[in-house]
């Protein structure tokens, strides 16, 4: 199994695959359309094994590559992955292959370069999941960049440029800071290596300071309440896939970001500080909730539902730390790691199906306003039905994977305290309200207006689109048990780590 | 004084360059217009030739002529790319000058003379010779600026650059002129001996030695483009043909670094605690006017000017720093800005025509749907100049920030990277302006048929990333030059 450099492989073959696609021209767009589909295929093969090779009995970092890159400031490609890696790799190969297929038809001007830029995107962002080098980790976050810019920017809606360039410079901004904390940390250990840096003891100044140059980073691409405000501009400007990948892979990198690089390289400042993330935690889920309930826009109203539930993600993470660090019950803070990871995997899903929703109405009527819908169960019932069920996970209603990631956060909050349970569980109403809300009006009730008269129901194309996303959602409600066996060990290990303090 | 043929068989690579100069001087008098190509290849085959000699002399570090001449591994280094970075100039420009009258042999001549210039300066070892390679450079280059004759703003743009080069020269002679005062020597190794004795010596050999420094680094400032000593640069930038703005804007920007570190390391050594501070003034001011001026420019060689001083900010930090580490990240910037500016203004060649400047930013509107490829390789150019990793921009502002952070400098490494946040932004307008806005004429890039030209620069576009992603031998270089671990 080691012979074949898997994780190489499922960076750099959609990156080739996507320079391939480009290559093609903008007049070729079937051939463009089937290149990248059978490339996003093909990676997804490839990335099997890592879920079949991986030994989750030890939780370690398997697979690994490691040659040297930069020999002069001992940078080296270095490459691994474990159960919370693999977990998010698997994601963005089978995310990719649906956002393939539900661009076929809505992209129509220069299609091989929004194909590439797809495939290439999912390559630097599979290589954010498998860095173990902190400077090839920086690479790949900052090269992420490029091409979201770009898809936004060429394929969004009327305001794009505004809503790419104020992406571009909010999220380069928060991760320049990071990169001071990682040359800081380079010139300390004389290695990139995110476990020499792990295990380096460190003054709590430094700490704090290296925690906040990393909370800079991280809380902007989750987002988290305050620095949110570019997520439902960019959502709302982006073309489908963009949104679809924007929302479903890369906002899971700032969370990957806390529990790779805050937890184990600046544990105490992490402790000190998690009060603050705790309550910009309950901020986002609680105020947000609120805000998405007020919005006109569909798009924006679920890039709000986005901030809320990747709240949950860092609340989950934060609530973990303070309790294996102050009432040292470790069982409860696994609890809430692991609860923190599925929500991930789970809003993935989610909320990428969401967007594709809007995306096949928008296909058809060129609105996203709530306004302009009404009833659409009566002339598309299939939509209707793939859109109740994931509104209803987007609820957390038991039985989709949604319910899952929450109810283990709240479990692990209750252990810390009975408050910010409370708090977390709110988020079951008020999502409840808006999500509901929204299908009330979009959905259910008669036929509004001419257009939504004349809606045509999905084509087989789309229906195995939001098919796939419909299978993630309830395999991972009904039967969790892979994902969470998966990452079981590592989150473990993870855990442990924490005991130890660095100071 | 004593003369050995030794000294120069040490010359060797500046010896053939003179020659051929002369040779190709003579050569050009007896062609015919149409047989200008000629000129061009000697040309390009003088400057190859003298990469090979430098490249195949394996002579340890030594001096020649009395100390006035240093022959070691950083100025092998810097010749090197002074040489390539030129030879592309040659490529890049020749579609360009044929178009608008101006492919003479002059330009070719006086390019090549420039050059021989930076390549005596980055190798000076006493003050005598920083400044005949200095001026030799300089007047080459003052005659480039109006090699257009008939149109107002390059006249306008020569006489700037000549009065206030001028200028620069004779602040840097006298700060020269303070340094022997003080020390009694021209030879830099010398002077670095006795400075750092000065250094602790009478009060008024103290004074004297640091008006000394601050007119040098005046001088330095000037060369660069430094702000606040700048104004020259956007005008020269703008008003000069954009085959000699290219010229202009790359290979200088590694000599200037040469002679700052012949003059600052070199010479005044141990009077680092005075130009450290100096020069890091000079980067936060270069680096806060440059970004922020840029982003209202609508004209894209001002722009790229504009860019030129923040990016000298940069390298100035490297300098500041006063460690082999510090030396060898400016000098890495330098060849990598050398790089990415000549990226840059191939573009703006490329798509200049007959009666045509491609100068204006608008000139870019949807490039993307007029050619795919070369709106590609304009993107790495901005995104490199910009830092965005992987791209090589990105890798040459994190060894400078390394550096700094090394030295103590956090403060001043934040301070940068704030200002290149900003800066990001106009980068980024170009892109947006490539490919989010639709083209005001929609037909297909009409490209120029010399192939040479559409494939060096390719080449140079990939080159941006492929160098991102694996710089490992160029900084090994780099490193190695100043013996770094």
């Amino acid at each position: 199994m080691q012979s074949w450099p898997i994780l190489s492989l499922v960076i750099w073959l959609p990156i080739l695959g996507g320079a391939l696609v480009s290559l093609v021209g903008t007049g070729r767009a079937n051939v463009a359309r089937w290149l990248a589909l059978a490339v996003a295929i093909l990676v997804f093969a490839v990335s099997i094994p890592l879920f079949t090779g991986y030994d989750a009995a030890s939780g370690t970092m398997q697979f690994i590559e490691n040659h040297v890159w930069i020999g002069a400031i001992h940078a080296n490609y270095y490459l691994g992955a474990d159960g919370i890696s693999i977990a998010l790799i698997l994601l963005t190969t089978f995310v990719t292959i649906l956002v393939v297929l539900g661009a076929w038809d809505s992209v129509k001007d220069k299609v091989n370069q929004y194909m590439a830029s797809i495939l290439i995107l999912e390559g630097v962002m599979i290589g954010v999941f498998a860095a173990m080098d902190a400077l090839l980790f920086y690479v790949f976050f900052e090269a992420m960049l490029i091409p979201m810019f770009v898809i936004i920017g060429i394929w969004g809606g009327p305001r794009r440029v505004y809503a790419t360039l104020k992406f571009f410079l909010y999220t380069f901004f928060g991760s320049i800071f990071m990169l001071i904390a990682l040359i800081y940390l380079y010139l300390q250990t004389h290695s990139w290596e995110l476990s020499q840096f792990a295990a380096l003891p460190l003054s709590a100044t430094a700490q704090a300071w290296i925690f906040f140059a990393f909370l800079a980073g991280f809380a902007i691409k989750v987002p988290m309440w305050p620095v949110h405000t570019w997520l439902p501009d960019a959502h709302v400007e982006a073309p489908t896939g963009g949104s679809v990948i924007l929302a479903a892979i890369m906002l899971k990198i700032g969370g990957y970001g806390f529990i790779r690089f805050s937890l184990p390289i600046v544990p105490d400042a992490s402790q000190q500080f998690a009060w603050l993330i705790i309550a910009m935690s309950l901020i986002a889920i609680i105020y947000i909730g609120y805000v998405a309930l007020v919005q006109l826009d569909m798009k924006k109203l679920i890039a709000y539902s986005s901030v809320a539930h990747m709240g949950f993600v860092t609340l989950g993470v934060f609530i973990s730390l303070a309790l294996v660090r102050v009432a040292g019950d470790k069982n409860a803070a696994y609890l809430g790691v692991s609860g923190a990871m599925v929500q991930m995997i789970s809003h993935g899903f989610i909320s990428g199906a969401m967007f594709s929703c809007v995306g096949v109405l928008y296909d058809r009527v060129h609105s996203r306003l709530i306004k302009d819908y009404g009833g659409v169960i009566n002339t598309m019932p299939w939509f209707a039905a793939f859109w109740v069920l994931f509104s209803m996970a987007n609820c957390g209603l038991p039985g989709t994977s949604g319910f899952v990631g929450e109810f283990m956060v709240i479990l692990a909050s209750f252990a810390m305290n009975p408050w910010v349970a409370a708090g977390a569980a709110f988020t079951l109403i008020i999502g409840a309200a808006y999500t509901l809300w929204l299908v009330k009006r979009v959905i259910f009730g008669a036929v509004t207006n001419d257009h939504v008269a004349k809606l045509k129901d999905i084509n087989p194309r789309e229906a195995l689109m939001l098919a796939g996303f419909a299978a993630g959602v309830l395999v991972l409600g009904i039967w969790p048990e892979p994902l969470t066996h998966l990452m079981d060990a590592s989150v473990r290990l993870l855990v442990d780590h924490l005991l130890v303090a660095k100071i | 004084m004593n003369f050995n043929l030794h000294d120069l068989v040490l010359l060797a690579p500046e010896d053939f360059l003179l020659g051929a100069i002369c040779a190709i001087l003579l050569i050009d008098l007896f062609l015919k217009p149409a047989q200008r190509g000629i000129t061009h290849w000697l040309s390009l085959a003088a400057l190859i030739g003298t990469i090979a000699l430098i490249l195949t002399d394996h002579d340890p570090a030594t001096t020649a002529f009395n100390g006035a001449y240093i022959h070691d591994g950083i100025a092998a280094v810097l010749k090197v790319f002074i040489l390539g970075v030129t030879a592309a100039v040659f490529v890049y420009s020749r579609g360009y000058l044929r178009d608008r009258k101006l492919y003479i042999g002059e330009f070719y001549l006086l390019c090549l003379f420039g050059v021989l210039g930076m390549m005596l300066l980055v190798s000076a070892g006493n003050l005598v010779m920083v400044y005949l390679g200095l001026e030799l450079f300089t007047l080459s280059s003052y005659a480039l600026v109006a090699i257009n004759r008939d149109s107002g703003l390059s006249s306008e743009a020569a006489m700037k650059y000549f009065v206030l080069g001028a200028l620069a020269s004779g602040l840097l002679l006298y700060g020269m002129s303070m340094i022997y005062g003080a020390t009694g020597t021209l030879d830099l190794a010398k002077i670095h001996e006795l400075a750092a004795f000065a250094a602790g010596g009478p009060q008024s050999h103290q004074a004297l030695l640091a008006f000394g420094v601050v007119f040098l680094v005046v001088g330095i400032g000037f060369k660069f483009g430094a702000a606040p000593f700048h104004m020259w640069l956007p005008d020269v930038y703008e008003g000069s043909p954009t085959a000699v703005t290219i010229f202009i804007g790359s290979a200088p920007k590694i000599a200037a670094f040469g002679m700052a570190y012949r003059l600052l390391e070199g010479g005044l050594g141990g009077m680092q605690p005075h130009w450290q501070e100096m020069l890091a003034a000079l980067a936060v001011v270069s680096l806060a006017l440059g970004n922020i001026v840029a982003i209202a420019q609508t004209n894209l060689k001002r722009m790229l000017a504009y860019s030129t001083i923040s990016h000298v900010g940069f390298l100035l930090l490297g300098l500041a720093n006063g460690t082999p580490s510090g030396y060898a990240a400016a000098m890495f910037y330098a060849f990598a800005y050398a790089i990415m500016a000549a990226a840059a203004f191939g573009v703006i060649l490329l798509l200049a025509r007959a009666g045509f400047e491609a100068e204006n930013i608008d000139d870019f509107k949807g490039l993307n749907q007029r050619n795919p490829w070369y709106a590609f390789v304009m993107l790495m150019a901005m995104a490199s100049l910009a830092g965005i990793p992987p791209l090589f921009g990105f890798f040459a502002k994190l060894l400078v920030l390394k550096a700094a952070i090394d030295a103590g400098m956090l403060w001043l490494a934040i301070v940068a990277i704030v200002f290149a946040i900003i800066g990001l932004y106009y980068y980024l307008n170009v892109i947006k302006v490539m490919y989010f806005d639709a083209p005001a004429d929609k037909s297909p890039l009409v490209l120029p048929q010399d192939l040479p030209f559409r494939w060096l620069l390719s080449l140079n576009g990939v080159a941006l990333l492929v160098l991102g992603l694996y710089w490992g031998p160029l900084i090994d270089w780099c490193y190695r030059a100043f013996s770094v671990g």
